[in-house]
């Protein structure tokens, strides 16, 4: 349909996009790996020396380096389990027709506006404070000790923190779907005598699938390089108990500076969102399709 | 009585999501009203916090001591900046995709997505040396830059899913009519586009409002949007919990407010058109 002429203006529209990005995606990449065989201090500027894949033994031998993959998987997986469980109830929830729904809708997607760092700050001092938390307040009036979040359940308290901003966004997208969801053959199957039970596992699950597989893959996107809600809450501590890849990349290069064994940890930071990457990509790609 | 029972579930129905939704919404109520209260009053047990007396002492003491101000027009800067730039970019690519689509086009909107998966910390050794050389660190138009093309990938195929929904024909008939490429995208293509390019806007600036890897990374003082300027109460000396609450109240409402307008467009933008 198109002719020559258009075909070669829409070439020329969509270049800068295609050049822009692509010099985005390799050339700070191309100096990563460059910088990742090198011995590399910012102490020592100009001593820089070439080093094969020195840096990259040294990074995964680090006992750091299983503590932050095995907290990184852990918060990934956290964070997933509570917001897909949460989202779904709650999308069933507020899919019900009620008094005031907006209302109740406004406040549940709420915490996905609120910027990490507001949100790591208010949860860390106002409700996990051992001292003048909520948490503590609540605590103290039934007589109980105050537990001190941060210092004995880092990481949990992190997943919390980090669950609670996600949240709104599994259960915008499930409530999104729900309401695609075919009412004339939920009437048919009541009729037909299917309990409320039968009719959630054959009809609702079945129909949110797609969508639950678009929230997880998307989240765990985000969830792989969470890093302003551990730096202002715990700094990764106390020791590694709360310090994921990114922020061991973070603390590697620009704390230690360690520009050589930080880059070879970004590039291995790289290869594992690829992995999940490519399971995105298919689904997403499958949907272009239809 | 099935009429009773309906009566019933709706009872329910409404105290439960109610409650649910007071309680995960009930942490940014409490810091608006902590942001109203003195220093003294905001670290008491919760009954005694909302009993005392209210005041905006907090909020003039945020902008004296630390130019709260500076920072809001950073935040504004750089998510205005960056969406507009990005804008620019993505609008004649996704046009061309959407209606001039070649073999490739599935091809290289993939290959534009899967930029988006690169991880921030991949890239930030060479980001912050390159930064730091050209004199870059703590500057509005470095972090403009960063912020545009981390979003490019969303802007571009949020243009494109909407593009993708105006008729061809139309622009087809455009062109018998004698129209050329400018007279087309500026007369016939803009109008019916506005409303897709107005919640791209929207969603990227809530995106570059709150992004917050970049932001902390490469800005210090200067050019430090809000989310750098939060950060800074990490570490505080002495009581700070009205005055953290009050510059948090201020760095989120309007991007609150701006939020709830665009709760669908959120979907979409998000899920890259995958759930509509």
């Amino acid at each position: 349909m198109a002719t020559e002429h258009s075909r070669t203006a829409a070439r020329l529209m969509v270049s800068p996009a295609v050049i822009l990005l692509f010099l985005w995606m390799i050339v700070p990449l191309a100096m990563t790996v460059y910088f990742s065989f090198l011995r590399y201090n910012l102490l020592m500027p100009g001593m820089e020396s070439f080093t094969g894949f020195d840096n990259y033994y040294y990074f995964l031998s680090n006992s750091a380096f299983m503590d932050a993959l095995v907290n990184t998987l852990l918060l990934v997986g956290g964070v997933l389990v509570i917001t897909i469980f949460g989202g779904v109830a709650l999308a069933l929830l507020l899919d019900q027709p009620f008094k005031g729904q907006g209302i109740v809708r406004i406040m549940v997607i709420a915490p996905f506006f609120v910027m990490p760092t507001v949100s790591a700050l208010v949860w860390k001092n106002m409700f996990m404070n051992p001292v003048n938390g909520m948490f503590a307040h609540i605590a103290k009036t039934f007589g109980f000790q105050p537990f001190d979040f941060l210092a004995h359940a880092p990481l949990a308290s992190i997943i919390l923190i980090v669950a609670w901003s996600w949240l709104p966004f599994s259960t915008l997208i499930l409530l999104t779907a729900l309401q695609s969801l075919d009412q004339e053959q939920m009437e048919a199957a009541e009729m037909d005598g299917a309990s409320w039970m039968n009719r959630f596992i054959y009809l609702t699950v079945p129909h949110l699938t797609r969508s639950i597989t678009v929230v997880i893959l998307i989240q765990t996107i985000f969830l792989l390089s969470v890093f302003a809600e551990i730096l202002v809450t715990t700094n990764g501590g106390p020791g590694t108990a709360s310090t994921n890849i990114p922020y061991l990349v973070y603390a590697q290069s620009l704390l230690n500076y360690d520009v050589g064994g930080g880059s070879a940890g970004g590039i291995i930071a790289v290869i594992l969102a690829n992995i999940v990457a490519v399971f995105l990509m298919r689904m997403i790609g499958k949907n272009l399709e239809t | 009585m099935a009429r009773k029972t309906t009566q019933t579930r709706t009872a329910v129905v409404t105290v439960a999501a109610w409650t649910i939704g007071l309680l995960i919404f009930f942490p940014i109520l409490w810091i608006i009203i902590l942001g109203f209260k003195s220093e003294g009053d905001a670290i008491k047990t919760p009954l005694a916090v909302l009993t005392s007396d209210w005041t905006l002492a907090s909020y003039h003491e945020v902008q004296e001591r630390s130019n709260y101000f500076l920072h809001f027009m950073n935040s504004v800067i750089l998510s205005l900046g960056s969406t507009l730039l990005a804008l620019v970019i993505a609008i004649p690519a996704a046009w061309s995709m959407a209606f001039v689509p070649g073999k490739r086009t599935k091809d290289l909107l993939m290959w534009m997505l899967s930029t988006k998966m690169m991880p921030a910390v991949g890239v930030l050794v060479p980001m912050y040396l390159m930064f730091r050389d050209f004199g870059l660190l703590d500057t509005r138009i470095g972090l403009v830059v960063v912020l545009t093309l981390i979003n490019l990938p969303i802007v571009i195929w949020m243009l494109y899913t909407y593009f993708k929904e105006i008729p061809g024909e139309i622009l087809e008939a455009a062109r018998m009519d004698g129209a050329n490429l400018r007279a087309e995208i500026l007369h016939v293509l803009t109008p019916m586009a506005v409303p897709g390019i107005a919640s791209t806007v929207l969603l990227n600036v809530i995106l570059a409002w709150n992004e917050a890897f970049w932001t902390l990374q490469l800005t210090t003082s200067s050019a430090a949007p809000l989310t750098q300027f939060i950060a800074s109460y990490s570490s505080p000396e002495g009581l700070f919990y009205a005055k953290l609450s009050a510059a948090s109240t201020m760095a989120i409402a309007p991007i609150l407010i701006l939020g709830w307008f665009s709760q669908k467009q959120l979907v979409r933008g998000l899920t890259f058109g995958a759930v509509k």
